[in-house]
């Protein structure tokens, strides 16, 4: 055994110093947050001398974070609903049914999943301007779910083709329609491609910047990470201020990667794969 | 074989169409068509808003080739590369290298933490590291007085020379936990017998690092390209939250070029043409790598 922790010990070394390299900054702003920004100054990584929630209540009312918090919650829940649910069916077409046209539609589908949102972002500008709904959350919404039902197409139809034939067959027999057969059969066989596919598509929203930057035109309809965008341009100096605005983005994704890391890391790399 | 693609008896085979329709819908709407019209105002100089757009052909691809401006963004890109993507796998992969070998108990610990940066917003990304650049109070400057390097203290993110690299080490620190991740998961699928075979040749460390985990990780290694490339080429919410570009334009890259043109000023054609290049590399590059990869794989096959 005693060999054993030797060449581990090296081992845990290397593993901690580049650890400490991704957690320090992370870790600075976590604390700045809590502090006073006269205490910041003097030694940032430590922990404070008096907690302080000041800098939170500061950001979320007059920084208006209540607000871009609402508006990322209300864009992000109807996007990852809609996604998941037209990702299933669709991703249930292509895994089960026979689809006149596969060969072409499949491959063109592909494509939206490998274009980058800047090939999109012009037209639609131009677009839901012309339309009046620029600064509407359907500009946040449409687009979004647009690019996200290409990746949970693809996502889900490698899962329903993998299905055992013979339970579908089973459900056939006893007499489902294609419909039942999707909900009652294959559904609660889905439950881990499916929460992979929401906490995917539920980070990339949050996180989306390029699109609610170039639709919202007013304070009012800004999300969280545009939101924070603008208030460190406005509060460049107050960094405990900053930094709780920042905690208050981040917050949401991390927990929920917490919470599900085996089905984030798992998307991640098996999405990268696929595509 | 797929247990699908058979329609039932006496079922319709338009049925699958309905349930692929809404999403199809949707998909066509908002990306295809869009991708589309990109592509057509390419060709045509146009502000946006007039009712006159002319066609100009290739004229703003040509324009594009001449630009310092796009030509800086690319050239800037290409770096970002290096740090966004070469330097990440190197890590990664010496990293990797270096735990390979046995189990290392509360592995799982570390991967979560290795893992964050993946998961957090590129703004908030942007936030935390203009705060550890910020040249008064920033932890990078304090640390470099701290043990005596005061001299070697920069505006790191308002300096010429120093703001590609600062921004781009902002890459390396977000991508390097992700390359090591995918790469552990893929050696753990080298046999170990290779290792003590090569042991009992004489072969070291080194060795054993060139000629048995970087051939036994190729695949691994291509998905890395593929993702990381693709974020150094797409990278916009970083420079956004940074350094906008500048100072003067030394950190310019394409994604801000498209929103700089397209959106801020109104150079509706001359955007699209940018976006329809970035979008061509991109294509191009994953296709690449990934016909890389498939023919590694028929090789081993």
């Amino acid at each position: 055994m005693t060999v054993h922790w030797k060449r581990l010990l090296p081992r845990y070394l290397v593993l901690t110093i580049f650890m400490m390299i991704v957690l320090l900054p992370v870790w600075g702003m976590l604390m700045s947050a809590f502090k006073s920004d006269t205490q910041i100054a003097s030694s940032p990584f430590s922990l404070p001398q008096t907690w302080t929630l000041e800098n939170f209540q500061q950001a979320w009312t007059i920084g208006k974070f209540n607000v871009f918090f609402k508006n990322s919650v209300i864009v992000t829940t109807a996007v990852v609903i809609s996604s998941v649910f037209l990702s299933t069916l669709s991703g249930y077409a292509f895994g089960q049914l026979p689809i006149p046209g596969k060969n072409l539609l499949f491959p063109l589908m592909l494509l939206g999943y490998m274009v980058p949102f800047e090939a999109v972002i012009i037209p639609l500008y131009n677009w839901l301007d012309v339309l009046g709904l620029r600064n509407t959350y359907w500009a946040l919404i449409l687009p979004q779910v647009g690019l996200s039902v290409s990746f949970g197409t693809l996502w889900m139809s490698s899962f329903f083709e993998n299905t055992p034939k013979e339970l579908v067959d089973a459900a056939t027999i006893d007499g489902c329609n294609r419909w039942q057969t999707l909900w009652a059969i294959l559904w609660p066989l889905a439950r881990p491609a499916t929460t992979t596919l929401v906490v995917l598509i539920f980070m990339w929203t949050w996180n989306e910047f390029l699109l609610a930057l170039v639709m919202v035109q007013t304070e009012a309809m800004r999300t969280l990470p545009v939101g924070l965008a603008f208030f460190q341009g406005k509060y460049t100096s107050n960094l405990s201020l900053m930094a709780a605005g920042a905690i208050i983005v981040a917050l949401p994704t991390v927990l929920i990667y917490i919470l599900f890391q085996r089905f984030f890391i798992r998307g991640m790399l098996g999405g990268a794969i696929k595509g | 074989m797929t247990t699908g693609s058979r329609a039932y008896p006496g079922e319709s085979k338009w049925k699958g169409l309905l349930y692929l329709f809404p999403a199809f819908l949707i998909y066509l709407l908002f990306t295809f068509i869009p991708i589309i019209e990109t592509f057509r105002a390419s060709f045509f100089d146009w502000n946006g808003f007039s009712e006159s757009r002319t066609f100009i052909g290739f004229g703003n691809y040509i324009k594009l080739f001449s630009d310092p401006l796009f030509l800086k963004a690319i050239s800037n890109n290409l770096v970002f590369i290096l740090f966004y993507s070469i330097l990440p796998i190197l890590i990664g992969l010496l990293l990797s290298a270096l735990l390979s070998g046995q189990p290392i108990p509360g592995f799982s610990f570390f991967r979560t933490l290795y893992f964050l940066p993946q998961v957090i917003s590129m703004v908030v990304v942007g936030v935390v590291w203009r705060w550890m650049f910020n040249p008064v109070s920033g932890p990078i400057n304090q640390f470099l007085s701290l043990v005596g390097l005061d001299q070697l203290r920069q505006a790191w993110l308002g300096s010429f020379q120093y703001a590609l690299p600062a921004v781009g080490s902002i890459g390396t620190w977000v991508q390097y936990g992700f390359c090591m991740v995918l790469f552990l998961a893929g050696i753990q699928r080298i046999p170990i017998e290779y290792y003590e075979a090569a042991s009992l040749d004489g072969a070291n460390g080194l060795k054993q690092f060139v000629y048995i985990i970087v051939p036994g990780l190729k695949s691994e290694i291509g998905v890395a390209m593929i993702t990381t490339m693709i974020a150094a080429l797409r990278v916009f919410d970083l420079i956004y939250s940074t350094t906008r570009g500048g100072p003067g334009d030394s950190t310019l890259v394409t994604g801000f070029l498209i929103y700089r043109s397209a959106i801020l000023n109104n150079r509706i054609g001359y955007g699209a043409a940018i976006a329809m290049v970035l979008t061509i590399i991109i294509l191009a590059l994953s296709f690449l790598i990934r016909r890389m990869m498939r023919e590694e794989q028929g090789k081993e096959a």
